[in-house]
C-alpha cells in the first residue's frame, strides 16, 4: 500500500521532471506565437501566427523540410535494404565472422563523425557529389547502418527458429525461407528501425553542415542553425521554425513510443 | 547454438555462402563509409594539406609533434573532458529517478513514457536553440524567473559550459531512463514481494535489491553516454561556436574549425585522429573497468 505523504512525493517528483523536460518545448511553442514588438512583456498580450506565415512563406523553409525528408526517406530506405538481408544472416544463419561484424558495426556506431568527416569531404568532392543531397546518404550510414543491423538481427533472433527450419526441411533454400515466412514477420521490426533511421537521419547535423555549402540545399538542422545569422535574432522565427521542424518527430514518438523504446533498448539489453 | 538444420552434406557450406552473399552489401557499406575515411584520417595526417592551395605534402610526425606543444588542443582536451564527465554524471543522476518514475506509473505510463521521449527525439540543435533563448540576457524565462537578474549565460567563460551541460542533460536524459527502465522492468517482482514480506523498507530494498541488479542497464547508459559525450558538437557549435575566448571550444569543434575554416586539412586531420583515439581509449577501459566490476557483483 502507498502512504498519502509518498503519493504526494511522487506527484511533485512528476510535475518538477515534467516541468524540466517539457517545460522549455512549451515556453518554445509560446515563443513562436508571441508578436514581436511585445517580446520585452512578461508574458505576450496577444498572440500571433505572423512568425509562421514569414517562416512559411518568406524563406525558403519548406524546400529545407523537403530536403530533410528526402535524405532521411532515402538514408532509411538503403539501410532497410541491405541491413534487412544483413541482420537475418546475423540471426539466423551460421557463418564465420558473425560476431565480429557485430562487433564492428557497435565500435562504428561510436566513431566520432568529426573523425570521418575529413576524408568523406574529400571522397564527395572527388565523386562530386558534395554540396549534393544525394552525397549526405553514403556518410549517414556510418550511424544508421549499425543500428539498423543491431535492431533487425535482435528482431530475428525472436523469431523462432523452427518456422525457418520448418521451410528448410520443405525444400526452400535459405533466402526463400527468409522471403516467405521469416521477412512477413518481421514487418513490425522493419518498422521500428525505419522510424529510428528517420528520426536519427533527420536530426543529423555534422555532416549536412560540412558537406553542403548551397543555402537552398540546407537540412532543417543547419538551416536552423543559421537563420540567427541572416536577420538579427528573429527569436518568434526561429521557435517558429523549430516547432515547424520538431512537430512530425514529436507526433512519430507519441504515437509510436513504445516501438521507439523497444527499438533503443533491442541490441542493449543483452550487453 | 545449432542454426538452420543441415539435411545433406554440402547444405551448411551453401547456407555460409549465402550468409556471405547477404551481408556483402553491408560490409561493404560500412567499410567504405567507416573504415575508410579512418584509415584516410590516420594518412592525410602525416600531411600537410591546405585545400584551397591544393598543397600536400608528406610531414610524418610533424602534426603530432605540433599538437602536443598546441595549448589550445590541451584546452579542448580538457573542456571536453569535464563536460563528458559532468554532463554524464548529471545525465545518470537524473535519469534514474525519472526511471523510477516512469516505473512506478501505473495509470498513463505510455502517455508519460512519449512525453518524456520528447526532447530525446527532437534534434539537437532544436534543443540548443531553445536553451538560448531561456537563458537570453536581456528577454529569456530564466533571468526573469531570477527577478531580472542580467547573467550573459552564454557568454561567461565559466557558465557556457555550464549551459551546454545542461542542454545535453536535458535532451539525453529521457534516453538514459529508458534504458533504465527496461532494467527495471527485467527485475522479478517475486524478489521485491518477498523483501516486503521480510519487512525491508523500500530504501533498503531500493538500495539492495534494485541497485544491483539495475548495474547491467547502468553500465551500458554509462558506456554509451560516455563515449556520446565525448564527440560533443551540434549544441556547443549552436550555443556558443566554441566561444567566449574559446572556453567551450572541445576538441570535435577544434578540429572542424581547423579543417573547414581553416582549410587545414592535414592538422585537422590529426585532430580528428586524436579525438578518435580519445573514444576508442575511453570505451576499451569503461568496457574493462564495468567488466571487472560485473563479475565482482556476481
Amino acid at each position: 500500500m502507498r502512504s498519502r505523504g509518498r503519493g504526494l512525493g511522487y506527484a511533485v517528483a512528476v510535475v518538477a521532471l515534467l516541468t524540466f523536460f517539457l517545460g522549455p518545448f512549451v515556453w518554445q511553442v509560446l515563443t513562436s506565437l508571441w508578436p514581436d514588438d511585445q517580446l520585452g512583456r512578461a508574458l505576450p498580450r496577444s498572440l500571433t501566427v505572423g512568425a509562421y506565415a514569414s517562416v512559411l512563406g518568406g524563406r525558403p523553409f519548406v524546400r529545407w523540410i523537403a530536403n530533410s525528408l528526402a535524405v532521411a526517406a532515402a538514408t532509411t530506405a538503403l539501410c532497410l535494404l541491405i541491413g534487412t538481408a544483413a541482420g537475418f544472416a546475423l540471426a539466423k544463419l551460421e557463418f564465420r565472422g558473425r560476431r565480429l561484424l557485430l562487433g564492428a558495426a557497435l565500435a562504428i556506431s561510436m566513431f566520432p563523425p568529426i573523425a570521418t568527416v575529413s576524408p568523406l569531404y574529400l571522397a564527395l568532392r572527388a565523386v562530386g557529389l558534395r554540396d549534393q543531397l544525394a552525397g549526405l546518404v553514403p556518410p549517414y550510414a556510418t550511424f544508421a547502418l549499425p543500428m539498423t543491423l543491431w535492431i533487425l538481427s535482435s528482431f530475428f533472433r525472436q523469431l523462432p527458429d523452427e518456422l525457418y527450419q520448418a521451410a528448410r526441411v520443405d525444400g526452400c533454400t535459405p533466402l526463400l525461407a527468409f522471403r516467405k515466412v521469416l521477412l512477413p514477420l518481421a514487418a513490425p521490426g522493419l518498422f521500428t528501425t525505419a522510424i529510428l533511421v528517420f528520426i536519427f537521419s533527420w536530426n543529423e547535423f555534422l555532416y549536412a553542415l560540412t558537406f553542403l555549402s548551397s543555402p537552398e540545399k540546407r537540412t532543417v538542422p543547419v538551416a536552423l542553425s543559421l537563420l540567427a545569422g541572416e536577420h538579427k535574432e528573429p527569436w518568434p522565427e526561429i521557435a517558429a521554425a523549430s516547432v515547424v521542424a520538431t512537430l512530425p518527430l514529436v507526433a512519430l514518438t507519441i504515437l509510436f513510443q513504445r516501438r521507439i523504446v523497444s527499438g533503443l533498448t533491442a541490441g542493449a539489453v543483452k550487453g | 547454438m545449432s542454426r538452420g538444420a543441415p539435411s545433406r552434406g554440402g547444405s551448411l557450406a551453401a547456407e555460409r555462402r549465402q550468409a556471405y552473399l547477404l551481408v556483402a552489401p553491408a560490409v561493404a557499406v560500412l567499410a567504405a563509409v567507416a573504415l575508410y575515411p579512418i584509415g584516410a584520417a590516420l594518412w592525410l595526417s602525416l600531411h600537410r594539406h591546405i585545400v584551397v592551395f591544393h598543397e600536400r605534402s608528406f610531414l610524418g610526425f610533424a602534426n603530432y609533434r605540433f599538437l602536443l606543444a598546441d595549448a589550445r588542443f590541451w584546452s579542448a582536451l580538457g573542456h571536453t573532458a569535464y563536460f563528458t564527465v559532468v554532463a554524464v554524471s548529471a545525465e545518470l543522476a537524473l535519469g534514474l529517478p525519472l526511471a523510477l518514475i516512469l516505473h512506478e506509473a501505473r495509470r498513463g505510463r505510455g502517455l508519460l513514457r512519449a512525453l518524456v521521449l520528447i526532447p530525446w527525439a527532437i534534434p539537437t540543435v532544436v534543443a540548443a536553440k531553445l536553451w538560448a533563448w531561456l537563458l537570453n540576457p536581456s528577454y529569456g524565462l530564466i533571468n526573469r524567473l531570477l527577478g531580472g537578474a542580467d547573467i550573459n549565460w552564454l557568454g561567461h567563460p565559466v557558465l557556457a559550459l555550464h549551459t551546454a551541460i545542461v542542454v545535453d542533460a536535458w535532451k539525453t536524459t529521457p534516453f538514459v531512463a529508458i534504458l533504465l527502465l527496461a532494467g527495471l522492468q527485467g527485475i522479478p517482482e517475486d524478489i521485491y514481494r518477498a523483501a516486503r514480506v521480510d519487512g525491508a523498507s523500500s530504501f533498503r530494498i531500493f538500495r539492495s535489491i534494485t541497485l544491483p541488479l539495475l548495474r547491467p542497464a547502468l553500465a551500458l547508459a554509462l558506456l554509451f553516454r560516455t563515449l556520446d559525450a565525448l564527440r560533443v558538437f551540434d549544441a556547443i557549435y549552436v550555443l556558443t561556436e566554441g566561444g567566449p575566448a574559446n572556453t567551450t571550444e572541445t576538441l570535435s569543434l577544434y578540429a572542424y574549425k581547423t579543417l573547414m575554416r581553416a582549410g587545414d586539412f592535414g592538422y585537422g586531420a590529426t585532430l580528428s585522429v586524436v579525438t578518435f583515439l580519445c573514444v576508442a581509449l575511453a570505451a576499451a577501459a569503461l568496457v574493462r573497468g564495468l567488466g571487472r566490476g560485473w563479475e565482482e557483483a556476481r
